[in-house]
């Protein structure tokens, strides 16, 4: 494992390759050539290690709708044609998140931390979640691909989903989860499938219906949701019967894919970012310059540095606790994430 | 060191990861470590729920009388396990920490514990008034003969959940019966009160009951939504927006807003004076936190005076040191509520058409506080017409409207009425009281509406929630 300080160095002169790379009008993108272009200061002189990015306004998803998507392609990706990945978008236009090949180098980092036990090696996979015009779609398949086996699909629309819980249709959240759950256990009857990615709910879902031990399943990758301690003993233990590999992730169409170190007693989940491709930090919520200390939760801040995307200080919707770095990882790591402000909601319950 | 109240699992003591702190509410002091179920697990255990109606339904339903009834003097008397960490609780350290977490004065506790207590020894008689008259051992072989008629009952569930509130002890008085009568129980204890449930069950388990019979879950909305949507037969306790929405389940007894009356006929109003007594007790027993409270008298005429006699008759009843042996108004579990209501009480009298009346003869404003808990003064308002949005409401706190109105047009305007005491003698009145589809539970005289029998339906009759009559012929 590398030093925190040799973490650092990497981070830091990763951090100056892509703004280089961003800010140059040979390879740099109109939308952040333009940008630059209306400062002051120039990003290449300024930005030398990572605590400089806090130079850079807290970037704003809502670009990603307004903005065309060409606009966010670098120029050193000439005209070659470029997937569309979609996030949100219950209603209105979605945001949209361009690529080339970063979901191929976050997935096959991603698989290192496999274990073949696990996740045996030629073994196929089943994905049971949202495809559709998503990057973890063409993700899964190519982990599997990259790991040596085949991918199975079932799709789930989590915007039809979202739309039937604000219309409190939660009886009819229930049918369409057990359509899913039927089309899963089915193909996982009658395939050889050892591997899994789903949600939790999914999980805990086909967990209700049969086994999934029982169904060859070995490992689970599992992202998508908060997953406090008590959540994940209970698919720990007993949906999976402490006899397949719980993998839980945090990740997004913005940043890739955060990976968290092995289960420990307490259960409680510490995910650490693929840097120095993307960097998790804690931040104080009321004054996002600020980390906040080991142990504290503040909201989550997502940069993302790669040739394909620049995006520096991205306030995620979710909190988390800052953790100490974990080997194999030597940078910070965020735990027991949750969505930003659920101790804030009143939940007022009847009093007769 | 601070008791950990766990999940009970078909009566196995299970420990989250998921602690949430019971705090005092009067000090903010930690009183109580509760378990709290993720909702998967709830859903897990609902599917198991077979397991534990076969063990309750070997118990011969006599012997589930016997142990009930002995399962009261304990929850009365002993010594009862609390938590998974070998803590034990004592009757007074129920009370204690009762009143800690739920506002209420050691008085209302004893007065509720009472009640409660009570109960299971007449579970009998209750299972008597519900089924008519059946002999119990019918429930154990499943068929039988009634009056020389065949009969045959079945289950329509494997399970009863229940969804508990945190305002009154005594409620938990609804569920007690369903263990007689062989359905095991999923509780989902109210957030500030998960201490009469857990005392409740550990009564039984220690008079003999199967502790599969027991679930118990601390567990957020999710958690309960699992209950509400899985279980086969379900008890909730919710304000208005929870009764709307699943009012039209079948699997579902809705226990909400109870806007029960006090209706004085026109035959008896001019000796209202004799009657000031019902309504004192039934808009201010057990400090007003019950659905059978008055909330609304309706009178002919005097309904100034009525209103002002009442106002001036509760307004000693003030905030009084939780062990104060006269303390009869309860503190606000969240203390939020107190200031909540009062300002929608204001917001209401800003309508015209109410007036309110208790505010011209006590000293104070109605919201108080003391030694840290939130408190609201009894207050009366009078009402011109039950248009007024007044007339009608129901809050945690000894409130009540008067309205006057003849008393031809009293039983059009009552709307749903929990408990209706109707005084009066008039024999015509007295048969469209029968008849009125809006009263639950009516009382024909000088009954207040707190003091409730058990042994007749209470928001439906429990043993027809989880039981139906099917037709049986044997050719064997």
């Amino acid at each position: 494992m590398i030093t925190e300080s040799e973490a650092n160095d990497k981070l830091d002169a990763h951090l100056r390759e892509m703004v280089a790379w961003h800010f140059s009008p040979e390879t740099g993108c109109p939308f952040w050539l333009d940008w630059a272009a209306g400062q002051d200061w120039d990003p290449r002189e300024k930005i030398q290690t990572f605590a400089d990015i806090n130079l850079f306004p807290h970037f704003e998803d809502e670009w990603l709708r307004d903005e065309k998507n060409e606009r966010f392609v670098p120029k050193g990706f000439g005209n070659r044609p470029f997937n569309v990945f979609e996030t949100g978008g219950t209603t209105g236009l979605p945001k949209q998140r361009i690529g080339w090949d970063d979901y191929k180098i976050d997935y096959e980092m991603f698989s290192d931390q496999l274990e073949d036990e696990f996740f045996p090696r030629g073994a196929n996979w089943m994905m049971v979640g949202p495809t559709g015009p998503r990057r973890l779609r063409l993700a899964i398949e190519h982990l599997a691909n990259h790991r040596g086996g085949s991918c199975y699909f079932v799709d789930m629309d989590p915007r039809w989903v979202k739309k039937l819980i604000g219309r409190k249709q939660i009886d009819e959240v229930e049918r369409y989860a057990k359509h899913i759950v039927d089309q899963a256990v089915e193909i996982l009857k009658h395939r050889d499938i050892q591997c899994l990615f789903t949600t939790p709910r999914i999980l805990e879902a086909i967990g209700e219906r049969t086994s999934v031990p029982g169904l060859g399943i070995k490992g689970v990758f599992c992202g998508g949701t908060t997953m406090t301690p008590q959540a994940v003993r209970f698919w720990v233990e007993e949906v999976l019967e402490g006899k397949a590999r719980l993998v839980p992730t945090y990740g997004n169409t913005l940043m890739g894919l955060a990976c968290s170190v092995p289960l420990d007693e307490t259960y409680s989940v510490t995910y650490y970012a693929p840097q120095p491709r993307a960097v998790l930090r804690v931040v104080d919520s009321k004054q996002t310059d600020r980390i906040v200390a080991y142990g504290e939760y503040g909201r989550v801040e997502l940069t993302t540095l790669t040739k394909e995307f620049f995006m520096p200080r991205f306030l995620e919707r979710d909190e988390a606790i800052r953790r100490e770095p974990h080997a194999p990882y030597a940078w910070d790591g965020v735990g027991d994430v949750r969505p930003f402000g659920a101790l804030e909601k009143k939940i007022i319950e009847g009093v007769y | 060191m601070l008791p950990e109240i766990p999940i009970l699992r078909l009566g196995k003591v299970y420990q989250s990861l998921d602690l949430q702190l019971l705090k005092a509410v009067a000090t903010g002091e930690a009183v109580a470590k509760v378990s709290f179920a993720n909702d998967g697990l709830v859903k897990g255990d609902l599917r198991r729920m077979d397991e534990a109606r076969d063990v309750l339904r070997k118990v011969p339903c006599q012997q589930l009388l016997e142990i009930t009834a002995k399962a009261g003097e304990i929850f009365l008397n002993d010594t009862l396990p609390l938590g998974a960490d070998g803590s034990m609780q004592s009757p007074d350290d129920y009370l204690r920490q009762l009143a800690a977490t739920s506002g209420l004065p050691h008085t209302l506790i004893r007065m509720n514990m009472q009640r409660l207590g009570n109960i299971f020894g007449e579970v009998g008689t209750i299972l008597q008034g519900l089924t008519r008259g059946l002999d119990v051992s019918i429930l154990d072989r499943g068929y039988g003969e009634q009056s020389g008629v065949p009969v045959s009952f079945n289950a329509v569930t494997n399970c009863l959940g229940v969804i508990m509130p945190s305002n009154s002890p005594a409620v938990n008085a609804l569920w007690i019966p369903a263990i007689a009568m062989k359905i095991p129980v999923i509780i989902k204890p109210g957030r500030e009160e998960p201490w009469t449930p857990w005392r409740v069950i550990q009564a039984f388990i220690k008079a003999g009951c199967p502790p599969e019979a027991f679930s118990y879950y601390p567990t957020s909305h999710e958690g309960s939504g699992a209950i509400i949507r899985r279980a086969g037969r379900v008890m909730l306790f919710g304000d208005d927006s929870t009764v709307a929405q699943h009012t039209h389940d079948p699997r579902i007894e809705v226990h909400g807003s109870g806007r029960s009356k006090i209706l004085i006929g026109e035959d008896k109003i001019e000796h209202w004076r004799d009657y000031l007594d019902v309504m004192i007790e039934s808009v201010s027993a057990n400090s007003g936190r019950s659905c059978i409270n008055t909330s609304t008298i309706v009178v002919p005429k005097y309904a100034d005076e009525i209103a002002k006699a009442l106002a001036e008759a509760l307004v000693d009843m003030r905030p009084l040191a939780a062990n104060d042996p006269a303390a009869r108004l309860s503190g606000f579990a969240n203390p939020q509520f107190a200031e909540w209501i009062s300002e929608a009480i204001d917001t209401d009298l800003e309508t015209k058409g109410a007036r309110d009346v208790s505010a011209t003869v006590r000293v104070d404003e109605r919201f108080q506080t003391r030694d840290g808990m939130h408190y609201l003064l009894p207050t009366v308002t009078r009402c011109d017409s039950f248009e007024h949005p007044l007339s009608n409401k129901e809050y945690l706190f000894p409130f009540a409207s008067v309205v006057e109105l003849d008393q031809a047009s009293m039983l059009d305007q009552i709307g749903p009425s929990l408990v209706v005491t109707a005084i009066t003698e008039d024999q015509d009145w007295i048969t469209r009281l029968l008849e009125c589809p809006d009263i639950d539970r009516l009382n024909v005289g000088a009954h207040p509406t707190n003091r409730v029998q058990w042994n007749q339906p209470h928001e439906g009759n429990l043993f027809e929630f989880l039981y139906r009559r099917r037709a049986i012929q044997i050719a064997v």
